[in-house]
């Protein structure tokens, strides 16, 4: 009974014992292995894996918080949001599959009648923008095309989606469009600024005006529905509980415009414009201010052409962007309040006086011959008045009133005499030469004149020509500064620019006894039920110290000039039933016609204003701007509106 | 066989007059702990696929479950019937099996359906039949007998090496369908049988080095030349186990779900809060993810609990090696033990994120008749191997008790 050899199985030899203990220990060691990484994976890391696997099923679906309103400072509404609906596509939820792609597009640009290529090339631009941000097809596109893509999700997916987004609504049109400003989502560039640090893409911010300055307050914050999805990315049941995050609306901004003055500001400026063109002077441009003079709150400004801002609620079309950024039409969205720098012409007079008063080249009753023309410094330069008019011996009453070129040329021609250039100087205090502050993004600063600046930009040029090796690159003409430069800017010509905004707040500094205000258009953030949530305080103003007397000889040259026969502006506020500190100015312009001006003041215990208007290309002063502030005084003290165009050609 | 027992040399020859030793042998045919830990493992599949798969198919919530256990009552059936056979037999028909498992692979290639970009499968009328998976147990017996044939000669080169070809010829062609896992897995009962059988350790060391010259030859020279051995999406998973966050969304995505799914199953598991099987974020998880499932659902409780009965089952198995009858029964239950060693680790290793992705199934949890089939076989050896050592050794008085 003994089986075949080599069947036959010897006792266990401790040749096979070895190696069964060697497959045992190896069991041992792989199952020690998988036991400690399962120990690892699952007690002692477990807490992180949940986290994840909650973010794998969780998507966070941002729900639109409405942007606040924006009032004005008698609770009218100037900008409001109204909720549309929008066709997105989440580009990460896009088929793969070329066809399939394809085949999306072709359904959805027929129920959006929209070509699928065009749909395509959106796609593929946004998603080079922004790699996991959704892509907005189309804005309002009707109940019927929601249903229709409600009804066939199998046929969309999870790649198409119709939030309810919040659109810019502004119910005054074009009333105040630069100063608003626009909003549109966040761009890449935006969201890697602090100033954006815990704003989400897609968000949508200002991106100019007061829009952007009070972004933080008006923005709220989006809320967040928290969907749980299955690997597909489709929404599926519910397994856990996922509270929603609701969205924060964003707080009403309240500003210190007032809308019935900006409507007639704006308007006036309009008909300003008519005037100058009946005149034959081709204006078509133009800015007003009307400033709170006691504390810089804005009360209107506005820029001639206006927009319609509801263009920016929606995508714009390039076309149209050119169109309202373009020369020809008057570049609808510069804010030329803020942003123009112009010659302000003879209304600069006052600051020349001040400074020539309180330097002590002049008393108020310096008597200085004022003929039609003069001749001033070694090379014989010859400085008339407008029309060469001779006023004789005149003092700074008449000369403002009557705004006599030759008395200020002198002042002009004195001050250049002195240390430390006092009109400059003076006119930097009041506010010119630098940015106002005004809580608005985009402010230029202007420019004073002065010897340092004739060298710096002469310097510039000579490097400029020995680099480019050309025979001027337009900077400069190299001369250096000269007296005639000084009499020029006492007039308020030559290279000065400056800002009807800052027109304003000068004369508002000299009229208030020189606290130069900080010009501002907000004035209080309330939540969306209307309870205050933050005053705005303005920076701190600034003081210039100088004596009431010489304040007062100022406004009483202003005063006649506005009311006294020969005053410049005197026939234009004939019969106004209130007093008015006004002075005309006409700018004189390299190769177009005079600039427009007027700058006035009419103090009230409870309401002071102090308007500066401008017109480009429109003639004297007295001929359109000075039209214009009648009507917008005639509006914010409630009398009757006159269009009366004065007559004076003086500058 | 005799009844009575031959006296063994170095033990009392028993005095006349004392009554023979008390019958332990032929209580149970069968290894009870064996059993045990086969039945619970399929309690185990079914209890995980029912959760599991619950929403996979619309409208049949039970539609893997029935199937997994239609494939258990087959395979038991069959594993019962195969214990009751004396294994031995099938030594003679060596050359039949190796056939079977040449021919069947070779059909599959020619005749095979395209199953995700892999032809693996034969499609009968009720389940698809993969071949490379039976292919195991068939190898297993087949080079075991080719193994015994040549015991006398194991030092020899000649042996190893024409052993090791056996499994490659297979291998390839298994490697070709593309089934790079089941294709491991023969190279490996190959080494299990050498092993067992007591082939040199040189040989061995030899063996290695030839296997890390042939693989740096399929992984880095023959790409370089323009060759390629493996198909691109097996490069990219065994690339993508080295750094599976460098495309999470692509080949390092399985990798990450079912780390995420284990490690989010803490201590007792998630129940029916276990989002990531649910959702689908967990992809084949009723087949080579299974052990994710589990380790979601139940925890580490419920994972250290399957991997408790993988034990005993490797256990159980290692000592019927050690029971067997003859030559022949110790290295089939050595490449059995191999295979289930070799796909437990690698299956539950991919799972948790320490092995490379490579479609080897987990023996009797992982969904599909074939791969159920061929395990309950394998036990069902193991249980034939027990039993007739069990019968010869009643009289050799020669169990190894460890």
């Amino acid at each position: 009974m003994i089986s075949p050899v080599d069947d036959r199985r010897p006792p266990i030899t401790p040749q096979l014992a070895l190696r069964v203990a060697v497959l045992g220990g190896l069991a041992l060691v792989l199952f020690g292995i998988v036991f400690f990484r399962l120990w690892y994976l699952q007690v002692l890391s477990g807490d992180q894996y949940v986290q994840q696997a909650n973010a794998n099923r969780v998507r966070h679906v941002a729900t639109p918080a409405p942007r606040g309103d924006i009032v004005d400072r008698n609770g009218q509404i100037v900008v409001t949001s109204r909720a549309a609906t929008a066709v997105q596509i989440v580009p990460d939820q896009l088929p793969a599959d070329t066809a399939a792609r394809q085949l999306l597009y072709a359904r959805l640009g027929r129920v959006l009648q929209m070509s699928p290529g065009a749909i395509e090339a959106t796609v593929a631009k946004k998603v080079k923008q922004l790699r996991y941000a959704n892509v907005t097809i189309k804005l309002d596109a009707g109940r019927a095309v929601l249903d229709y893509i409600a009804e066939r999700g199998d046929q969309f997916g999870a790649a198409v989606v119709t939030p309810q987004v919040y659109l810019r609504q502004y119910p005054n049109r074009q009333l105040a469009a630069q100063l608003l400003g626009t909003v549109g989502e966040i761009d890449p560039a935006e969201l890697k600024l602090a100033r954006y640090r815990s704003v989400r893409q897609g968000t949508v911010i200002g991106k100019g005006g007061i829009e952007w300055s009070y972004d933080r307050y008006l923005r709220g914050r989006d809320g967040d529905k928290r969907e749980q999805v299955n690997a597909n990315g489709l929404p599926a049941r519910n397994i856990a509980r996922l509270a929603p995050v609701a969205p924060k609306p964003g707080h009403q901004l309240k500003l210190s415009l007032d809308i019935g003055l900006q409507k007639e500001g704006q308007s006036a400026l309009g008909q300003a414009i008519g005037l100058a063109q009946g005149n034959g002077h081709p204006a078509q441009a133009g800015a007003f201010v009307a400033l709170d003079p006691s504390n810089g709150q804005v009360l209107a400004m506005g820029s001639y052409p206006s927009f319609d801002p509801t263009v920016f609620a929606k995508p714009i079309s390039r076309a149209k962007y050119r169109a309202l950024s373009s020369q020809s039409n008057g570049a609808p969205l510069y804010d030329r309040a803020i942003a123009g720098q112009y010659p302000t012409g003879s209304t600069f007079k006052p600051i020349t006086a001040l400074a020539s008063l309180q330097t002590g080249l002049i008393t108020p009753e310096t008597p200085i011959a004022s003929p039609g023309c003069i001749t001033i410094g070694s090379a014989g330069q010859q400085f008339c008045s407008a029309g060469k008019a001779d006023f004789g011996t005149i003092s700074l009453r008449d000369a403002l009133r009557v705004s006599s070129d030759v008395y200020f040329y002198r002042l002009g021609e004195q001050a250049n005499g002195q240390s430390g250039e006092v009109i400059q100087s003076w006119a930097r205090r009041l506010g010119l030469g630098h940015p106002t502050g005004i809580d608005l993004p985009g402010e230029y600063g202007g420019l004073i004149p002065d010897r340092a600046w004739r060298a710096r930009v002469g310097l510039k040029e000579a490097r400029c020509r020995a680099r480019r090796h050309v025979a001027s690159c337009g900077i400069s003409d190299e001369r250096p500064w000269t007296v005639g430069d000084n009499v020029n800017f006492a007039v308020g010509q030559g290279d000065l620019q400056a800002t009807p905004l800052q027109m304003a707040v000068a004369y508002s500094t000299i009229v208030n006894g020189g606290r130069v205000v900080r010009p501002h258009l907000g004035l209080e953030v309330e939540d969306h039920l209307g309870r205050l949530v933050q005053r705005i305080t303005p920076g701190a103003t600034r003081h210039v110290a100088f004596s009431s007397s010489n304040r007062q000889a100022i406004l009483d040259g202003l005063r006649a000039a506005a009311s006294q026969p020969g005053g410049t502006s005197a026939d234009v506020f004939n019969g106004f039933p209130r007093v008015v500190y006004g002075k005309t100015g006409t700018a004189q312009r390299q190769g177009q016609d005079d600039q427009s001006w007027y700058v006035c003041y009419a103090p009230d215990a409870r309401r002071p204003v102090v308007v500066a208007v401008t017109v480009e290309k429109g003639g004297f002063g007295a001929e359109a701007a000075a039209p214009a502030a009648r009507l917008i005084l005639s509006q914010w003290f409630g009398v009757s509106k006159q269009l009366v165009a004065g007559h004076s050609r003086t500058r | 066989m005799t009844t009575a027992p031959l006296p063994i040399p170095g033990t009392p020859i028993q005095p006349a007059g004392e009554p023979p030793p008390p019958e332990r042998v032929g209580l149970l045919p069968f290894d009870p702990l064996l059993a045990l830990a086969t039945l619970a493992l399929c309690v185990c599949s079914l209890v995980t696929l029912n959760s599991a798969t619950r929403g996979d198919v619309a409208g049949q919530p039970h539609f893997y479950v029935d199937r997994q256990a239609l494939y258990f009552g087959v395979g038991l059936v069959a594993m019962v019937g195969l214990s009751r056979v004396d294994y031995s037999r099938l030594r003679e028909l060596k050359y039949g099996l190796y056939a079977a498992l040449l021919g069947t692979i070779v059909l599959v290639l020619v005749l095979g359906r395209a199953a995700r970009g892999s032809q693996r499968a034969i499609t009968l009328p009720f389940f698809s039949f993969q071949a490379s998976e039976l292919g195991k147990v068939l190898l297993i017996l087949a080079l075991a007998a080719f193994v015994v044939d040549r015991s006398r000669r194991l030092a020899d080169r000649d042996t190893t090496a024409r052993v090791m070809l056996l499994a490659l010829i297979p291998a390839v062609l298994v490697i070709i369908q593309p089934d790079l896992g089941s294709g491991m897995v023969y190279v490996v009962i190959a080494l299990a049988a050498l092993f067992v059988a007591g082939s040199s350790w040189r040989h061995f060391a030899a063996l290695a080095a030839l296997g890390a010259v042939s693989i740096s030859l399929v992984a880095v020279a023959a790409p370089a030349v323009g060759v390629t051995l493996l198909k691109p999406y097996q490069v990219d998973r065994l690339t993508a186990f080295l750094n599976p966050t460098d495309n999470p969304r692509k080949q390092g995505y399985q990798q990450i779900q079912s780390k995420i799914a284990i490690g989010s199953g803490q201590k007792t598991g998630r129940g029916h809060q276990a989002t990531q099987t649910k959702l689908n974020f967990l992809p084949e998880h009723h087949t080579d993810f299974i052990f994710a499932v589990v380790g979601e659902q139940y925890g580490f409780v419920g994972a250290a609990l399957v991997l408790s009965l993988y034990a005993l089952l490797i256990w159980r198995a290692l000592r019927i090696l050690t029971m067997a009858k003859n030559l022949y029964g110790a290295l089939v239950a050595g490449g059995i033990v191999a295979m289930l060693m070799f796909q437990v680790f690698v299956n539950v290793g991919m799972t948790v994120g320490i092995m490379p992705i490579t479609g080897v199934t987990l023996p009797l949890m992982s969904y599909g008749g074939s791969s159920v089939l061929t395990t309950l076989l394998a036990v069902g050896l193991l249980q034939s191997i027990y039993a007739q050592g069990r019968a010869a050794t009643a009289y050799k008085n020669r169990v190894l008790r460890f």
